[in-house]
């Protein structure tokens, strides 16, 4: 149970298309994140799988079953909101548990099921307090504890950690690792970090302006992106993209992540002047402006010392180069 | 710490005129109030003084309830004005809720249809109104009254309204149908507590027009049943003799039940929107 198919899933606002033919499956038990830039579709997206949104046209099938027109309640899903999205009216408990009331299950059942999930989410405190007296941490930890309660086939987040400041935003994308790997259920996570998705993924699956670009592992994405808009967008920082016909090369574009290129003050491939360096402690990345490459960004492991305006040589590592066509696809 | 906003110069500058523009506002209403407590030759020698033992006097109010149906009066325009608000309200923010949360063909203009009474007066309509009201045998009933009102009342209120509804959070709506709730359900219990302070500031735009309108209930209903409060106050406006007394007794019995509602909405208005819902 907790499977997913999309089939040829389209949408449309008026006349601006969001999402242009969408196909996607997603298996029992499985992690998958949503990543790309913002405004790309990746919550009309899910809001479709959620029904919240009907389609244009296209199918939506969960657990074999066409949900294409089943209202929301009945698709068996639960949803994790950006905004938490908790009814201000109603105490921690009664959140968790009006989606199970109103599918009228039995009180002592509502009771077991809140009681496995507040503890899980060290919610047991807070059981009688309104949103309004929780911090954001604890609201959205009771918006995934609502989420629990239903036992649902599917569970959406929609930037779940958006909302949340940096520390905290690391303590919860743990919890909702462990909460996967506890309740083995089958989750569909959409976020534009590139990190919460590379952390938290089985599969991610990378949209751009309402299509597919990729889907795969997180390392498969990392070692092979299919294309240039993929190759960019995974990693951090950003991979050094360079105009093809600058190194004299036959391919449109050269690509080179930070880390796959060392540096050296007496000889190598690209000659540079240091532009800005930053100093993390565990690496230091530096900025080169380069005769022959342009502006490119080197990451290097450990301490570096490099002060701007400093000349510096670059090497790629031929292994690790990619190159892209006119298309921005890879070319083998 | 003399900042340039708050200087003392300034400070006693911007009281000085907001004190000089409630003692012009609330003029009339104290002459009318203070008059309502003399004797006739008390309000004609010395208006502008409060009332002394010599010229102090009740018989402007015992005239008025004895005059008998002046309670009855009140009930009248209590009745009509408490229920064309409630009907402002409750239609108002259905058209509102459903304009600004779902997408349907000709929803901006219905929107546009639904505002335009905003622009164009009710009363323009009498005759039209007059001969529907005659036609439906509605003549001389509160229900006329309330129909004419709540037909005035809706278009601001949709206007407003939906414009404080476009900002409710989507998500909160949306964990609502994921948790299985009806649409009446979200407008009910999630979207109206949240737009809770807006209603409040359409109730009291719509309750004092209707509170002291003459012209509809001269036209519609006269009857000595269903006079309202103002028009039960012409009675001591006569061709001849006019009993000032009365009149000012009446206005200012007639103040009192807008300022309990007035006080009662201005509560709502400032208890702000429920916190906590979203982030
Ligand atoms: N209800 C709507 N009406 C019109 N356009 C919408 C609506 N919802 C989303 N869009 C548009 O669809 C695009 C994708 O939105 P969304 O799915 O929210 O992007 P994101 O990937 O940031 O979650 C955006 O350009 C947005 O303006
Ligand atoms: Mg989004």
């Amino acid at each position: 149970m907790g499977s997913l198919k999309i089939e040829n899933v389209k949408k449309a606002f008026g006349p601006v298309e969001v999402l242009k033919g969408i196909n996607l499956e997603v298996t029992d038990g499985e992690f998958v994140v949503f990543v790309g830039p913002s405004g790309c579709g990746k919550s009309t997206l899910l809001r479709v799988i959620a029904g919240l949104e009907d389609s244009t046209s296209g199918r939506v099938v969960i657990d074999g079953e066409d949900v294409s027109v089943t209202p929301p309640a009945k698709r068996g899903i639960a949803m994790v909101f950006q905004t938490y999205a908790l009814y201000p009216h109603l105490t921690v408990k009664n959140n968790m548990g009006l989606g199970l009331k109103q599918a009228s299950t039995p009180a002592a059942e509502i009771d077991r099921r809140i009681g496995i999930a507040s503890s899980m989410l060290s919610l047991e405190p807070y059981l009688e307090r309104r949103p309004a007296e929780l911090s954001g941490g604890q609201r959205q930890r009771v918006a995934i504890g609502r989420a629990v309660v239903r036992e649902p086939k599917l569970f959406l987040f929609d930037e779940p950690l958006s909302n949340l400041d940096a520390a905290l935003r690391v303590n919860t994308r743990l919890e909702i690792a462990q909460l996967h790997r506890r309740l083995k259920a089958t989750m569909i996570y959409v976020t534009h970090d590139q990190v919460e998705a590379m952390t938290l993924a089985d599969k991610i699956v990378v949209l751009n302006a309402g299509k597919i670009e990729q889907i795969g592992g997180p390392m498969q994405l990392y070692n092979s992106p299919a294309n240039e808009f993929v190759a960019g967008f995974i990693g951090s920082p950003k991979m050094n993209f360079i105009d093809g016909a600058r190194l004299g090369e036959t391919a449109n574009t050269i690509g080179v992540r930070p880390e796959h290129l060392t540096v050296d003050p007496k000889s190598g491939a690209w000659k540079g002047t240091v532009v800005h360096a930053e100093h993390l402690g565990a690496d230091t990345n530096l900025y080169l402006d380069c005769e022959k490459a342009g502006l490119i960004t080197v990451r290097i492991f450990g301490v570096y010392n490099a002060e701007p305006g400093a000349t510096l040589y670059a090497t790629p590592d031929p292994a690790k180069t990619y190159r892209f066509g006119a298309d921005g696809k890879v070319l083998k | 710490m003399s900042t340039a906003t708050r200087s003392l110069p300034r400070t006693i500058g911007a009281h000085a005129i907001l004190l000089t523009y409630t003692a012009i506002a609330l003029f009339p209403v104290i002459l009318v109030i203070m008059n309502s407590f003399k004797s006739r030759a008390g309000i004609f020698g010395e208006p502008l003084t409060p009332p002394t033992p010599k010229t102090f006097d009740l018989i402007g109010y015992t005239t008025v309830i004895g005059q008998g149906d002046f309670i009855h009066y009140f009930q009248n325009s209590l009745v009509v004005t408490v229920a064309s608000l409630f009907f402002v309200l409750l239609f108002g923010a259905m058209a509102a809720f459903a304009l600004s949360e779902y997408r349907f063909r000709g929803n901006t203009l219905m929107g546009l249809y639904l505002a335009l009474g905003i622009m164009i007066p009710i009363r323009l309509g009498t005759v039209a109104i007059l001969q529907l009201m005659v036609a439906s045998g509605l003549v001389n009933t509160l229900t006329a009254l309330i129909l004419v009102y709540t037909a005035q009342g809706l278009p601001l209120a949709v206007f407003i309204l939906s414009e404080f509804m476009k900002q409710v959070s989507d998500d909160l709506k949306n964990a609502g149908r994921i948790d299985g709730l009806s649409e009446y359900t979200i407008f009910f219990r999630l979207v109206l507590p949240l737009v809770r302070p807006s209603m409040a500031t359409v109730a009291v735009f719509t309750m004092i027009p209707i509170w002291n309108d003459l012209w509809f209930p001269l036209i519609l209903a006269p009857s000595e049943e269903t006079k309202t409060v103002t028009l039960g106050a012409q009675l001591f406006l006569g061709q001849f003799v006019t009993n000032w007394n009365a009149i000012l007794a009446a206005l200012s019995l007639a103040i009192m039940p807008v300022l309990i509602l007035y006080v009662i909405f201005s509560r709502q208005l400032i208890r702000g929107i429920t916190s906590g819902a979203v982030k």
